[in-house]
């Protein structure tokens, strides 16, 4: 049976979105990363709160033209090496953000 | 520039993003240098609220790269108020400060922000020298011991080390101090005029020897032989090319919301206080003016064997008087750099400026008085 996985952007990271980017800065070394368009869908959806394959369905499938599995499988992919890299938390259980961040806070 | 941030600010030009902002959150200070531009009276700084409703604005507005500077950023009461809120909306933040007030408290709540850079200002490795500069007794040993503080919390640390006439033979001390602080070793030698347009300061800057020996010091500028070669004049490219990102990806916002093209172009273009910044940033008359300004249209710069290479600052230009003409200081840089000189620094050699030009820059008394007036009017009205 497949767990459901659960994905937040951590608060040791600057980032903005820039057009249809993402620019992500990691606050521990400084290394500037930039996101495409999907990879930017599934960073401002990362709330913590929701699976990330309800991400993958509600957002991605709903936007671009590609499988459900397909989809998740390449999303999997991206935030594993997010999460190496210290700019995403990844949990099987919901991850509690911060009180202070403003709403909308991608 | 590394390549990714290169690419990113490109995008930003594109886009008409303004990337970059630095936010001076009070002109306030504890320190006295005698190099500084800023008159240290509060002349009405931005509340809290202000401030915070400004950083959602930029947010919104797409700025990343956010400095924080003043004025001692710590004389603020809600500077770590204003810092997690800037946090929070995730912007990437610099800090400049002259560490004074930053004990263990303040060195571990910067941490915990996760703030990018703390940039600190130390002018000689000599404590009689830096504190002469300062006009603060003890001030080299607090701001070394707050570097201590935060290098020991592994954050990214700063030195720069602005150079002029009391401490041009000090470099060499202060960047082995950095080495051995674990710090950044950064050296500026430019001293700007006074933001009301007095340039009485600028007889602190270094002579043209001691900067020549600051271009051909392959310690700080690397290859020396390619970094001061002859110049080859400006080619079609660089007629046409944004001579700075003043105004084009990055501003300036005043402690009284006031808006200019950089911290060294004060021009004013707008004020938070009347205006949203995205409006200021996307409708000011000032900032698409700047923004028209190519090399091909500064009569004497374009015709210059330097115009390529010079670094030629449009706001000390405008602070000479012509946002399209020459900055002396660049054009003594770049004779220092290369030992060939240019018609306008000779012109200029012959005829010297005046002390003060006549500039407006500080202006939040006068905007705190048509407030004033506006309410004043719509009272009558209401009551009328």
């Amino acid at each position: 049976m497949n767990e459901k996985r659960y994905v937040a952007r951590s608060t040791a990271i600057a980032s903005r979105v820039l057009g249809d980017e993402t620019m992500v800065m990691s606050a521990t070394n400084s290394t500037l990363f930039t996101l495409d368009e999907v990879a930017t869908v599934i960073w401002e959806a990362a709330d913590g709160a929701t699976p990330l394959e309800e991400i993958v369905t509600k957002k991605v499938c709903a936007q671009y033209d590609i499988t459900p599995e397909v989809a998740l499988k390449d999303a999997e992919v991206l935030v594993e090496q997010l999460a190496e890299h210290g700019l995403l938390l990844l949990s099987d259980k919901p991850i509690a953000q911060p009180a202070s961040l403003p709403k909308g806070t991608p | 520039m590394s390549g990714l941030v290169e690419e990113m600010a490109g995008k930003g030009l594109q886009r008409g993003i303004p990337l970059s902002v630095q936010l001076d959150l009070t002109y306030r200070c504890n320190e006295r240098c005698v190099h500084c531009y800023l008159d240290h009276h509060d002349q009405g700084e931005m509340t809290t609220a202000e401030i915070k409703d400004l950083l959602d604005q930029m947010a919104d507005a797409g700025v990343f790269y956010l400095t924080i500077s003043g004025g001692e950023i710590l004389m603020r009461q809600d500077f770590f108020e204003i810092l997690e809120y800037a946090r929070a909306r995730t912007f990437c933040i610099k800090l400049k400060t002259n560490g004074i007030l930053i004990r263990k408290k303040e060195a571990d709540r910067i941490k915990d922000l996760g703030v990018e850079s703390v940039q600190i200002s130390i002018y000689s490795h000599v404590p009689e020298v830096h504190d002469a500069i300062t006009k603060l007794p003890g001030s080299l040993a607090e701001s070394i011991e707050a570097i201590r503080r935060l290098r020991a919390h592994g954050i990214h640390v700063v030195m720069a080390n602005v150079l002029m006439a009391q401490n041009v033979h000090d470099y060499h001390g202060v960047k082995a101090l950095a080495a051995e602080l674990g710090a950044q070793f950064i050296i500026d030698p430019t001293i700007t005029p006074m933001m009301d347009g007095d340039r009485s300061i600028l007889g602190l800057n270094v002579d043209e020897a001691a900067l020549r020996e600051v271009f051909q010091n392959e310690a700080l500028t690397g290859n020396a032989e390619e970094f001061c070669a002859p110049p080859q004049g400006p080619d079609a490219e660089a007629l046409d090319a944004v001579p700075c990102s003043a105004g084009h990806t990055a501003c300036y916002v005043s402690p009284y919301g006031d808006v200019y093209p950089c911290v060294q172009f004060p021009l004013p273009s707008g004020n938070v206080r009347r205006m949203k910044f995205a409006d200021i940033w996307r409708d000011s008359p000032q900032l698409k003016e700047v923004r028209s300004i190519k090399l091909r249209d500064m009569p004497t710069c374009s015709q210059c064997a330097h115009g390529e290479t010079c670094t030629r600052c449009p706001g000390l230009a405008y602070l000479e008087g012509d946002m399209r003409g020459p900055s002396y200081q660049d054009c003594e840089k770049s004779y220092a750099k290369t030992g060939i000189s240019s018609e306008y620094l000779e012109a200029r050699k012959a005829s010297p400026q005046p002390q003060r030009l006549q500039l407006v820059q500080i202006q939040g008394l006068q905007h705190a008085a048509q407030n004033l007036t506006a309410n004043v009017t719509e009272s009558s009205a209401l009551g009328a």
